[in-house]
């Protein structure tokens, strides 16, 4: 079978020590029916191991990246296993010693693999449990646990601590269905915030980051870049840089690099080599690459179809066509992409600012022609992904260099490499044709979106006839749409479809004369959807009001449905006719996801979903010509600042009866929306594109009504 | 040209022989050992490899180590003492005033000479003197909220 069974059993307890060691089994066949698309293997790596010191490893394939992971996995494993969360540590993204994993993306690690997480802890328990019967003599029902000691109920000295049940053993177990997972009428650490497993490590600079990663002997790699995406190589000439004193230049395989003991000595190695570059005529940029997609973008299938779309147009009596665009937009993390990178024995070993360690393994031994038990992927901290770290071609650059050079390498790309690499968030365009009935119900719901995909374009509307088209993925789809790479970014497309809908339900609210939320309300009958709205404007003080404030000041309210979680979100805003600027001064946010692992954490996540949506909805609009990145650092391509900081507001709507849902992207799907719908309440002027710079604000606010 | 900076670092008198021209950011990640100062944009805009230089908030990558000679050079590996948290890494900590954590020791650094110019600061004093300090997660709440916290309470770093 595949070769990650290779590794035998016996090997393995050597490789992880003696203890309880809790392997991924099959898996629980209820979890893994969740997500066909996400197995998760029968890997000989280990979920947990419980030491002979009773302190509890936590194997983990995914990664943190601020997302607070790190501690909400050790809270599921504390509260199934029973012990304190003191007694637990993390180890994650190291494909050598933790369960495969296809990635951190998708606001996946909790809902999708925190059950299986749980259930392993669960499952040591169970194991721990017997021991302690086998140990105690005495019946299991009759034992109780807490904090990693096991007693006889009703009698705390008969005891024995979990590590003293792990000493001298060599237990496997293997996950199944029977683990049964604690209520949450009874969690302890769950539902609790606990101080960050990270924070300390991050306020000292102790947190070791990819570029900190030191290996004797190491050469910082700067990596020859063309001028523009598409651009050809027409002559090189490598003698100057390679005739400096410490410089190692590599040319092999379109790999051109300078290498140096010290960066920026590598650094104007490079810029001695010598260079000329073909570039094409640019076939469009960012203000023409809206016609573009709609022109190259393939028709699409219609999905969500129902009704008759045709004969409610045709008997509308009152008909919305809109055109709603968006541009691309950077991840922009503030860690770039670095990649460390040290050939040993056959064997390459590299230290990676990744979200994907697995996929990264593969694909790096791939290109190097090793089988994957030779290539093993770790993963410290990453400074910030939002999507962008699921592509990694820094450490496939770093892991050739140090296989060519035999000395280890580090690739850390300058901020107009990250700008120029990217994988943006795709521009992309929706045209939408609805209708509303004199009562207030929207009869017709013909929405086509281009180049964004599919999330966030579900309808959770009460609409009789509608059709949605998907033409195009935010993958890109092939090369005939974008001239760069495109790829996930935090609710990849959602953000686009969620400004579309809601600023479309907006301008029927107000073309009706009814209030946004009550136009809303009238149309909505999901449940969960309609107590988010209801428990936003309740936080907001929602006063209902038919028609446009008009006076610089307005508010906007947006809803959306991402990783499974329902958010409603309302944003004031005060607009500057003379510049153009958006202030925002006050979200608030309803937010409701099923049972909450960590109620801080969850906020965080908002938090951090709202202040970075500021960007996307007020200035984040890469700019390009043709294949050339114009915006190569943070002087031009505007990210959110402290002094845009509004208000922020966020409150957990309960609903203990689902299971955790994801937490790390939906509170940003609906900025776009509610931001545009506000500055409509405050300019009586609606904005079809995103961002709203203050150049597009003011022009638009100069033109006569 | 090789030179002989000498300078006191976190409270250790320092000697080092390099090119002057070296940036201080990159003398300290390697030669130095200290990694907790970050690079980020390479050009002085983000923040995230800010110092304290003679009690001045002094982008690391963006001047050249020669600057350094005869001072007190402050990094975030200089800021607990014994083993206790500085007053703002422990307001950090408690507001949760980071996520991804890489532009953290930025931060800290940034506010403990904003601190140091002005240990009663008010909020929109705050704002100011962090603005230039670029956070792309969105902690930006909670990390006015941990300043204001030391703002309030002790006074401001000492």
């Amino acid at each position: 079978m595949s070769e990650r069974f290779s590794i035998d059993r016996r090997e393995f307890i050597k490789v992880v020590g003696g203890g309880v060691v809790v392997l991924v089994g099959m898996g629980p066949s209820a979890l893994l029916a969740q997500d066909r698309r996400r197995v998760y293997p029968e890997d000989l790596n280990a979920y947990l191991r419980i030491g002979e010191d009773g302190r509890v490893t936590v194997f983990t394939g995914k990664i943190e990246m601020g997302q607070g992971v790190m501690t909400s996995q050790a809270q599921m494993v504390a509260e199934e296993l029973r012990v304190a969360l003191g007694a637990v540590e993390m180890v994650m993204g190291d494909t050598d010693r933790c369960p495969w994993d296809m990635g951190t993306f998708g606001s996946l690690t909790t809902r999708m693999f925190g059950p299986f997480l749980r259930a392993a802890a669960a499952e040591a328990r169970a194991v721990m449990l017997r021991l302690a019967s086998e140990k105690l003599g005495v019946p299991r029902g009759k034992l109780v646990v807490a904090d990693g000691v096991v007693s006889v109920a009703g009698e705390p000295a008969r005891r024995v601590t979990y590590g003293e049940l792990a000493q001298g053993r060599r237990i496997l177990r293997t996950v199944d269905d029977t683990a049964v997972l604690r209520k949450v009428s009874e969690f302890t650490v769950m539902g609790g915030s606990p101080q960050r497993f990270d924070a300390v490590a991050k306020v000292t600079g102790a947190a070791q980051f990819a570029g900190d990663v030191v290996r004797p002997g190491m050469l910082f790699a700067c990596v020859l870049r063309p001028p523009a995406h598409g651009a050809k190589l027409t002559r090189l000439d490598v003698n100057a840089a390679a005739k400096l004193p410490g410089v190692t230049v590599v040319n092999e395989g379109g790999l051109v690099a300078a290498l140096h003991a010290d960066p920026e000595a590598a650094a104007k190695a490079l810029a001695r080599i010598d260079a000329s570059w073909e570039t094409p005529a640019p076939p469009f940029d960012t203000e023409t690459v809206f016609d573009h997609l709609v022109k190259a973008a393939k028709p699409g299938e219609a999905a969500g179809v129902k009704g008759d779309v045709a004969a409610a147009r045709a008997a509308a009596t009152r008909l919305f066509e809109s055109t709603f665009h968006k541009g691309y937009v950077a991840h922009a993390p503030i860690e770039p992409h670095t990649a460390v990178a040290e050939s040993k024995d056959g064997k390459v070993t590299v230290w990676a600012s990744t979200q994907t360690p697995f996929p990264t393994r593969e694909r790096i031994a791939r290109e190097l022609g090793l089988a994957n038990e030779n290539v093993r992927v770790i993963t410290p901290f990453v400074g910030g992904g939002f999507g962008g770290k699921s592509a990694g071609l820094q450490a496939s650059e770093a892991a050739r260099l140090a296989k060519i050079t035999g000395k280890p390498v580090q690739v850390r790309w300058s901020r107009a490499e990250e700008f120029f690499y990217d994988t943006f968030d795709p521009a992309a365009v929706v045209k939408l044709v609805t209708a509303l009935d004199a009562a207030g119900r929207i009869t017709l719901w013909d929405y086509h979106v281009v180049a964004a995909g599919d999330r966030g374009a579900e309808l959770f509307y009460d609409v009789p006839n509608a059709s949605i088209r998907v033409s195009g993925g935010w993958r890109g789809e092939g090369t005939e749409l974008h001239l760069f790479g495109v790829g996930p970014w935090r609710a990849p497309g959602a953000n686009m479809n969620v400004f579309a809908k809601e600023s479309q339900v907006d301008i029927m609210a107000a073309a009706a004369g009814i209030d946004p939320i009550e136009l809303r309300l009238r149309n909505m009958t999901d449940g969960r959807m309609r107590r988010v709205l209801e428990a936003a404007a309740a936080a907001y003080g929602w006063k209902p009001r038919a028609v446009p404030a008009r006076t610089g000041r307005g508010r906007g309210v947006a809803c959306g449905v991402d990783a499974g979680s329902y958010v409603a979100l309302i944003a004031d805003v005060a607009v500057d006719r003379g510049t153009g600027t958006v202030e925002v001064e006050r979200v608030v946010a309803a937010q409701e996801m099923g049972v909450v692992v960590n109620p801080e954490g969850a906020k965080m996540q908002m938090e951090g979903c709202i202040t970075q949506g500021l960007g996307y909805a007020l200035t984040e609009e890469l700019r390009f010509r043709g294949g050339e990145i114009l915006d190569r650092n943070f002087d031009t391509y505007a990210l959110p600042r402290f002094s845009w900081l509004p208000r922020i507001e966020t409150v957990l709507v309960r609903n203990d009866g689902l299971d955790p849902q994801g937490g790390g992207e939906p509170a940003i799907v609906p900025m776009g929306g509610a931001i545009a719908n506000a500055v409509f309440d405050a300019t009586g002027v609606r904005f079809y594109r995103l961002p709203l710079t203050a150049a597009r604000v003011r022009a638009a606010l100069a033109k006569p009504a | 040209m090789t030179k002989t900076i000498r300078f006191r670092l976190n409270g250790t008198p320092t000697t080092i022989e390099t090119d002057g021209d070296r940036t201080l950011l990159w003398v300290l990640r390697t030669d130095l050992s200290l990694t907790g100062t970050k690079f980020g944009c390479g050009e002085g805009i983000c923040g995230s490899c800010t110092v304290v230089v003679g009690g001045e908030a002094v982008r690391s990558c963006a001047v050249p180590v020669s600057s350094v000679d005869g001072k007190e050079v402050l990094t975030i590996e200089g800021l607990a003492q014994g083993g206790v948290l500085h007053p703002l890494q422990q307001a950090f900590v408690e507001h949760g005033g980071m996520q991804c954590g890489y532009c953290t020791p930025g931060m800290i650094m940034n506010a403990y000479a904003l601190l140091r110019a002005d240990p009663k600061p008010s909020r929109e004093a705050i704002v100011k003197g962090m603005e230039e300090n670029l956070c792309r997660c969105g902690a930006h709440q909670r990390i006015v909220a941990a300043i204001e916290g030391v703002a309030r309470g002790k006074g401001g770093a000492s």
